[in-house]
């Protein structure tokens, strides 16, 4: 039994109906523990004092921004080459999850950079290349909204969600020789993460609380999309009401 | 190959007879960076300043102009129908269209820029610059338009709104381009930059190529 036994569309509602329910629950008691750790347990830092504990809140989603987005380039890969049914729904259902998590990834930062930097807004690399990517997601949920046919709106998609994976690489780079101002690699680093355990730990459980908030949403969405695209052909008289 | 030069040639002339096509391209970015001035006041070390940028500025927004008419009517009236009878690979056919995109809006423009550079107080040294950064970055503009007219097209939506989605991808060749021009100015050396524009740009030309050719062949399945 491979991934190819739940792309029937039925078997995938099913065993996404039995998945939710857990997964939802464990990313809110992971984001309450994770919370509780940072907020409460982890010592405020050194130089930043207790504006730093946003950062609990603000670096998972800035890694789930870029996260998203790489799950949604590889569905559409998979939707260009193997024609899997329910990998252009799963790139659908991403984006405004995506986005999200990259605006909330904006906003928290910006809330941090006015007492840290003194200005809500500077034009530093990665808060550039976030905003880039923000756009990125807005585009193609525009282009998602613009094209009523789903399989023709789906197929133009996967061109827009693969061209601009080849191209967030290059923006990255731009970006950073442009201008960088922000602070370097913390966690990921070949040296070890250059971080106390008492903030690493709350750090990580928020990671796994948001990847498995993602994974709830996404199942949520793609249902709804699949419940949306057999209304829409039953409304077109494609498939009959009883089946 | 016959075909693909044949294919040059008459998007050339069309671009070129078009109302909308070359000349508009052409006086849209000299208006662009005349009135660049009456936004920012006359002084001269502003308008040094921010001249390498508004020329690049200047161009993103020109070669954005002739993309409508690269694709949207050939796919209307048939005629890519025909194209797609011939022998030409889809992919070649899209490169095609690039380069008469370019030949119509791009190479004008990096023409045009060397002439209206003491406008904007751009120092002597900075002009080859400017020519150059131009000739490298602006067939990857043409490219990237090439493909989101191509993905508009065959969607039948505008192509100027995809156009728009696509504007974002060009931010690093507007960042390589204008840092190019500006240390020339500066007396520094612009190497590092150009050379960076260039391999982006070649990158653009394969990655629109093919993404346009992709995007053509939208409405086979």
């Amino acid at each position: 039994m491979s991934l190819l036994h739940y792309a029937n569309p039925e078997r995938f509602v099913r065993l996404a109906q039995k998945l939710t329910p857990w997964l939802l629950g464990s990313a809110i008691a992971l984001a309450l523990t994770g919370l509780f750790l940072g907020l409460l347990v982890a010592p405020p830092d050194y130089q930043q004092g207790n504006a730093a504990r946003i950062m609990y809140v603000h670096v998972p989603a800035a890694w789930m921004s870029m996260f998203v987005y790489g799950c949604m380039a590889v569905s559409s890969a998979v939707a260009f080459v193997w024609k899997h049914p329910l990998a252009d729904v799963a790139a659908k259902a991403s984006a405004p999850i995506g986005a999200v998590f990259t605006a909330l990834a904006l906003i928290t930062g910006m809330l941090w950079g006015k007492p840290m930097w003194g200005a809500w807004w500077v034009w530093d690399a990665r808060l550039t290349s976030v905003l880039i990517l923000f756009f990125l997601y807005l585009g193609y949920i525009v282009l998602w909204s613009a094209i009523e046919e789903p399989a023709r709106a789906a197929r133009a998609a996967r061109i827009l969600a693969l061209v601009g994976a080849i191209n967030i690489p290059i923006i990255k780079f731009s970006v950073d020789w442009w201008n960088t101002l922000h602070q370097g690699a913390t966690v990921f680093r070949a040296d070890g993460p250059s971080m106390s355990t008492s903030m690493l730990i709350p750090l990580l459980i928020m990671a796994v609380a948001y990847n498995v908030l993602y994974a709830a949403l996404l199942l949520i969405r793609m249902r709804a999309e699949i419940a949306e695209r057999r209304l829409r052909s039953i409304r077109l008289g494609l498939e009959p009401l009883a089946s | 190959m016959k075909i693909f030069w044949a294919l040059i040639h008459r998007d050339v002339i069309l671009g070129i007879r078009a109302s909308g096509g070359a000349a508009l391209s052409a006086a849209f970015f000299a208006l662009i960076v005349v009135l660049v001035p009456f936004g920012l006041g006359p002084d001269m070390s502003t308008l040094k300043s921010a001249g390498p940028g508004m020329f690049w500025i200047a161009a993103l927004l020109a070669t954005l102009l002739g993309l409508e008419r690269i694709i949207q009517p050939d796919t209307e009236d048939g005629t890519l129908d025909l194209i797609r009878l011939s022998s030409l690979p889809l992919e070649l056919v899209a490169l095609a269209k690039i380069i008469a995109h370019w030949l119509t809006s791009g190479l004008i423009i990096t023409v045009l820029a060397p002439l209206l550079a003491p406008l904007l107080n751009l120092s002597f040294s900075a002009i080859p610059v400017l020519a150059l950064s131009l000739l490298l970055g602006t067939p990857a503009l043409s490219a990237i338009g090439t493909a989101a007219a191509a993905l508009g097209a065959s969607v039948q939506r505008g192509g100027m709104v995809l156009a728009l989605l696509a504007l974002p991808l060009n931010i690093p060749f507007l960042i390589f381009g204008a840092t190019a021009v500006a240390k020339a100015q500066n007396n520094a050396d612009p190497t590092q930059a150009l050379l960076l524009l260039g391999s982006f740009s070649l990158i653009a030309i394969v990655v629109g190529s093919i993404a346009a050719a992709a995007s053509l062949r939208l409405n086979d399945e």
